[in-house]
């Protein structure tokens, strides 16, 4: 094996209950590629990037970031590995009671000696390539959604992670800023080598920016592969999935108890 | 059905206990460390407290002083001494009413205020992002908001045992028709240092209980907004429980230790 592994998890098992949502996850995120994890909504997607960012424990199993095991990690050890990284969040997760700029420039602020007038052309150089330079004195309340989450992506990218994780970058947002973003997401990783993790089921935005898919049914991987691989692939599920039919081996309904049953109880 | 609540509350207590020497853990090794809670956000949250509470906790010192005026003079009248209503008032707000009547009125609005707070954000992901970013949820967010509170409601206390006593005096000298220069002494006369630090220490207690599980239902909210609103009432109850819990037990304490 000559690639670097950046992300690996190891027989990931997480329940919330009695629901199993992870059973048995195995991946590999090579160093500088853009891994995308895709699925259908409620699959167990973000649970996933959660245990890779380590801010969710598995039941079983184990999770190494850049090379290391992360699972049984102490705070200061861990700490180490998280400056290394950045996420996206979903709901862009901006902090309310500060501004945009404040937001961008938090973890520079925090774990940075830098003085405040470079931290100020910094974040307005991050804020910049996600189009929104000029809006730092802004609270998250006035910017819509789509913006946020621009925000959300300019304060992960702030510190120049290693790895960048991205819980649906462009769900929410209109066709040309989505475009706008893959291209970023391309662009980061292709220029600084950025190794990038993309969950997502926007199937334009996966084709564009993906060098490697797997895709997550029912807890587990059911495959993994390049995209020419993904979109000549044999299995029904990912093909399903692909095309978005609506009939084929993924159950949309998810109930135990019939439908049926159900009405009439 | 009873053990099984036993149980969960025993969980819950084991947590909260964990958050509060996490909390400790923070303010004790954080400076070592260099990581100690920006001094800006603590005093952010003083001015927090105190401008939020400082208006109805006079208000209901103020009045509490009144009725323990009147109450205390219906029952020495009786007995011909109503000038001790001073030392009622006095000593009754310094040992019992002002910590116990300051903490409640600060638990219903800045427990609350916390718990909503931490618990909007916990809803929305922004905990997550915190640790993520590598910033300590406890240290970021909980060391400011205990510290400003253990500083802030001793204070607020001492504030509201004297406007109570401002309440007793106007009921003395207006109604009761007392001298009002004799009436301040012996406000003081009957009231010893002891009786200040035990209302002290009182409230140091109930600060520490109001901002541990103000900050531990925020953090532990599920649910979205509607989880908020139900975390919220959560935290206001259970710490007006053990506040008057802690009450009972310190003030046995200082009962049977002649303090
Ligand atoms: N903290 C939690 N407690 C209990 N159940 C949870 C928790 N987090 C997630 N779940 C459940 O786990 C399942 C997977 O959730 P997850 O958020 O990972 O889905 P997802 O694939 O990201 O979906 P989407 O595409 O809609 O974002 C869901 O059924 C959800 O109800
Ligand atoms: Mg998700």
């Amino acid at each position: 094996m000559d690639k670097e592994i950046a992300v690996k998890t190891e027989g990931l098992v997480k329940k919330f209950d009695t629901m199993t949502v992870l059973d048995g996850v195995d991946i590999e995120i090579y160093k500088g590629e853009t891994f995308v994890i895709m699925g259908g909504s409620g699959c167990g997607k973000s649970t996933l990037l959660r245990h890779m960012i380590s801010t969710m424990k598995p039941d079983r199993g184990k999770v190494f970031l850049l090379g290391k095991e992360i699972t049984g990690l102490g705070e200061d050890e861990l700490d180490k590995i998280k400056k290394k990284i950045g996420m996206s969040f979903q709901g862009s997760a901006l902090f309310d009671s500060m501004t945009v700029g404040e937001n961008v420039s938090l973890p520079l602020r925090e774990h940075t000696k830098l003085a405040d007038s470079v931290i100020e052309i910094v974040v307005k150089m991050k804020l910049e390539l996600v189009g929104l330079r000029g809006f730092e004195n802004l609270m998250p309340s006035q910017l819509s959604g789509g913006m946020k989450k621009r925000v959300g992506l300019a304060r992960a990218i702030v510190m120049d992670p290693e790895i960048v994780f991205y819980d649906e970058p462009t769900s929410g947002l209109d066709p040309i800023v989505a475009g706008v973003i893959d291209k970023l997401i391309i662009d980061l990783s292709k220029k600084l080598s950025i190794t990038t993790v993309v969950v997502t089921h926007d199937m334009g935005s996966v084709f564009r920016i993906a060098d490697r898919i797997a895709m997550l049914y029912e807890g587990k991987v059911v495959e993994v592969g390049t995209k020419d691989e993904i979109k000549n692939s044999k299995n029904g599920i990912v093909k399903q999935f692909i095309s978005g039919n609506p009939d084929g081996p993924i159950r949309f309904f998810k109930q135990k108890d019939d439908y049926l049953e159900q009405l009439i109880k | 059905m009873i053990g099984a609540y036993a149980i969960s509350t025993a969980q819950h207590a084991k947590k909260v206990l964990g958050l509060f020497f996490d909390t400790v853990y923070w303010i004790i090794v954080g400076p070592a460390k260099g990581k100690f809670a920006k001094r800006a956000s603590i005093f952010e949250q003083m001015v927090f407290i105190g401008v939020r509470s400082v208006i109805i906790v006079f208000f209901v010192a103020f009045f509490t002083g009144i009725v323990i005026a009147m109450q205390s003079a219906y029952q020495l009248a009786q007995l011909g001494g109503t000038i001790y209503v001073a030392a009622m008032v006095s000593v009754t707000m310094a040992r019992e009413l002002g910590p116990v009547l300051t903490a409640l009125v600060v638990a219903g609005r800045i427990g609350a205020a916390i718990t909503a707070e931490l618990g909007t954000m916990k809803v929305s992901e922004q905990i997550e992002a915190l640790d993520v970013l590598a910033l300590n949820p406890v240290r970021f967010l909980v060391v400011p908001r205990f510290l400003a509170l253990l500083i802030m409601l001793p204070c607020l206390t001492v504030m509201s045992d004297l406007v109570g006593m401002v309440g007793g005096f106007l009921v003395g000298v207006y109604n009761l028709g007392l001298n009002p220069y004799r009436y301040i002494d012996v406000s003081f006369e009957f009231l010893v240092w002891r009786d200040i630090w035990t209302g002290v220490l009182k409230s140091v207690v109930f600060a520490i209980t109001i901002a541990i599980i103000g900050c531990y239902m925020g953090l532990n909210t599920t649910g979205g907004a509607e989880g908020v609103g139900k975390y919220t009432t959560l935290s206001v109850v259970t710490s007006f429980i053990l506040i008057v819990l802690f009450d009972c037990i310190l003030t046995g304490v200082f009962y049977f230790s002649n303090m």
